[in-house]
């Protein structure tokens, strides 16, 4: 792969993100155009006359902006995963949400709510929960499916399912036994919502993500080279124990903060990773930072369909997901079943 | 100059022990073929000589650098492997999986150099892959498939070549196409090649010392004539065969006695 074809990829990938986030600030019950929304966002660098209310200012800014960042990081860091677990398990149904990887994640966000840990200022703290909570169902699934070294596709998905169930029920049940009010919150948004957080934890969420892209970027041409297989890979002198390791973590580390922030939301890793192969591939160098941006450009845009298609009734940004991406998986099923495992 | 050698290897996996004190030497420039039955321990010593496995004991050295003091890198730039079966998961072109045989050359981020591209180029043109480039590897024939897995070979710009039965499962033209590779390689590229193999027509045909394992000791080596006898043949496998020469060709032809 050129240097060149990169490049160009990434750009138009940008383009369309920039252009995303526009729409987002720009579309719900209030309108706001798109030479306010960058009046809004630049004013204070370049004066502009201001041509805006300033309940449009207070929606963009307090509302939207939050909300719409918050929805790019989550996308991003749900098919980075997907495209991690994908390439390490070198089986196109994985994703984050299908392994179980989402509810350790949310199991541990519960966790982190009922031990106090994880309250008031210590909501900052919440990704370091899902994080811990997701690597150990990535482990357990992983223990699970795997037989003398490989992961056989059946195998992956039942432990997927099992852990998944499993850790559904442990929530399920603290949050029957302890009726903590703030829990009932905190179970609420975990079945996959997009909120206005505040901007520190966007942060936090930011910085998982990109330590998370930057691990799994270094593994990039090792991971192409697991495609053939561990003993094919370490022939050429990859040391798949450790690129294992390292994929595991980092997936878990942004799949953990996604979680911690938004719930588990179906389907995005599983689905824009496909995307991004069908049009450009299977070569990891451009599959991984091409699905960091097209997450990142998906549950943008299904947000603003959660957020319209109802109005003024907001719907679960999972949902949204869910409807497109079932069917999806479904075909992904039947039709890659057998020419990814002949 | 010696390419391996090695000296008293043993090795056993949980189950059992699979290579007890097994030593031999490839010149370099040879192709060295090792035949034997079933479970002899063929496939355990290729891995050993591309350090998969570590030995339990004793040495094996390449181009006179003893394997274990040698990078994970540097044996991968020494050694190549075509193994037995290749898959790859997800859609990788022809050219893709060639320019993956470039990676114990790689740095950074590990996008292509000019010499990457050369490189990946002349593999595939010595394999008569070049016109496969743009395909995906599962619209090949299995010969075809079995020719990109050579190019991701040289890919690599190794010295010492192993090859895991490369004509098991092709038909006679392709068998016939692959030796000739073989055995072009080693004469145009001054390649050392160590092929294990069941088919002992081709391996007498293309090898110019064999080792015939047994059980997890080398049985007998020398020149395919001097290995492929029946005494020896039948105390190796059990069977009563049948030996002699073609007459246009010269080379030895074994057949079992049915």
């Amino acid at each position: 792969m050129t240097p060149g074809r990169l490049l160009w990829v990434m750009g138009i990938l940008t383009a369309g993100l920039v252009g995303a986030i526009v729409l987002a600030l720009s579309v719900g019950t209030v309108r706001v155009g798109f030479a306010e929304i960058v009046g809004i966002l630049f004013g204070k660098l370049l004066p502009s006359p201001v041509s805006w209310t300033e309940t449009q200012e207070t929606i963009v800014l307090s509302l939207r902006l939050p909300r719409t960042l918050l929805a790019g990081i989550v996308g991003s860091a749900l098919a980075l995963a997907g495209a991690g677990f994908q390439a390490i398990s070198r089986n196109p149904l994985a994703d984050p949400y299908i392994l179980g990887v989402s509810s350790g994640a949310a199991f541990g966000v519960v966790m982190g709510v009922l031990t106090g840990l994880g309250a008031g200022t210590g909501i900052l703290f919440l990704p370091l929960f899902g994080f811990v909570g997701a690597l150990v169902a990535a482990v357990v699934v992983y223990g699970i499916a795997s037989i003398d070294g490989r992961l056989p596709v059946h195998t992956l998905l039942l432990a997927g399912v099992v852990v998944s169930l499993f850790f559904s029920s442990a929530i399920m049940l603290a949050s029957a036994l302890m009726q903590a009010e703030e829990l009932q919150g905190v179970v609420f948004y975990l079945m996959g919502n997009l909120r206005v957080v505040s901007y520190p934890t966007i942060g936090i969420v930011l910085g998982c993500l990109l330590i998370g892209t930057v691990l799994i970027y270094g593994q990039v041409l090792a991971l192409n080279l697991l495609s053939a297989g561990e003993e094919a890979a370490a022939q050429l002198g990859v040391e798949p124990e450790w690129v294992k390791r390292i994929i595991f973590v980092a997936c878990s580390l942004v799949t953990g903060a996604a979680v911690s922030a938004s719930g588990s939301i179906a389907f995005v890793g599983l689905m824009v990773p496909h995307a991004v192969r069908l049009c450009l591939g299977s070569d990891n160098r451009l599959v991984i930072p091409a699905s960091v941006l097209g997450g990142a450009i998906f549950l943008i845009l299904a947000d603003i369909v959660a957020r319209t298609v109802a109005a003024p009734l907001e719907l679960p940004v999972g949902v949204i997901t869910a409807f497109v991406g079932a069917p999806f998986f479904a075909y992904l099923l039947r039709s890659r079943y057998r020419s990814v495992y002949p | 100059m010696k390419a391996v050698e090695v000296d008293d290897l043993c090795f056993s996996y949980r189950n059992g022990r699979v290579l007890v004190g097994v030593s031999f030497t490839v010149e370099a420039g040879e192709i060295l073929g090792v035949i034997g039955p079933n479970s002899a321990g063929k496939t355990t010593l290729l891995r050993l000589l591309s350090r998969i496995l570590i030995a339990e004991a004793g040495t094996i050295s390449l181009f006179g650098r003893d394997l274990n003091a040698l990078t994970k890198r540097e044996v991968a730039r020494t050694v190549a492997v075509v193994p037995q079966e290749f898959q790859v998961a997800f859609s990788f072109t022809v050219e893709q999986v060639v320019a993956m045989g470039r990676y114990p050359h790689a740095r950074g981020i590990g996008l292509e150099t000019a010499e990457d591209h050369q490189t990946t180029e002349r593999a595939m043109d010595e394999t008569g892959t070049a016109h496969l480039a743009a395909k995906y590897l599962d619209q090949l024939s299995s010969g075809e498939k079995q020719r990109v897995v050579i190019a991701r070979a040289l890919a690599q710009h190794p010295r010492l070549l192993l090859l895991d039965e490369p004509t098991a499962h092709l038909d006679l033209s392709h068998q016939v196409e692959i030796l000739g590779l073989l055995k072009r390689l080693k004469s145009e590229g001054g390649l050392t090649i160590i092929l294990v193999s069941h088919d002992l027509n081709a391996a007498a045909a293309v090898s110019d010392r064999l080792v015939l394992l047994k059980e997890g000791t080398v049985l007998t080596a020398g020149l395919p004539e001097e290995v492929m006898r029946p005494e020896i043949l039948e105390r190796a496998y059990g069977c009563s065969v049948w030996i002699d020469t073609d007459p246009e060709t010269g080379k030895i032809r074994i057949l079992p006695r049915l």
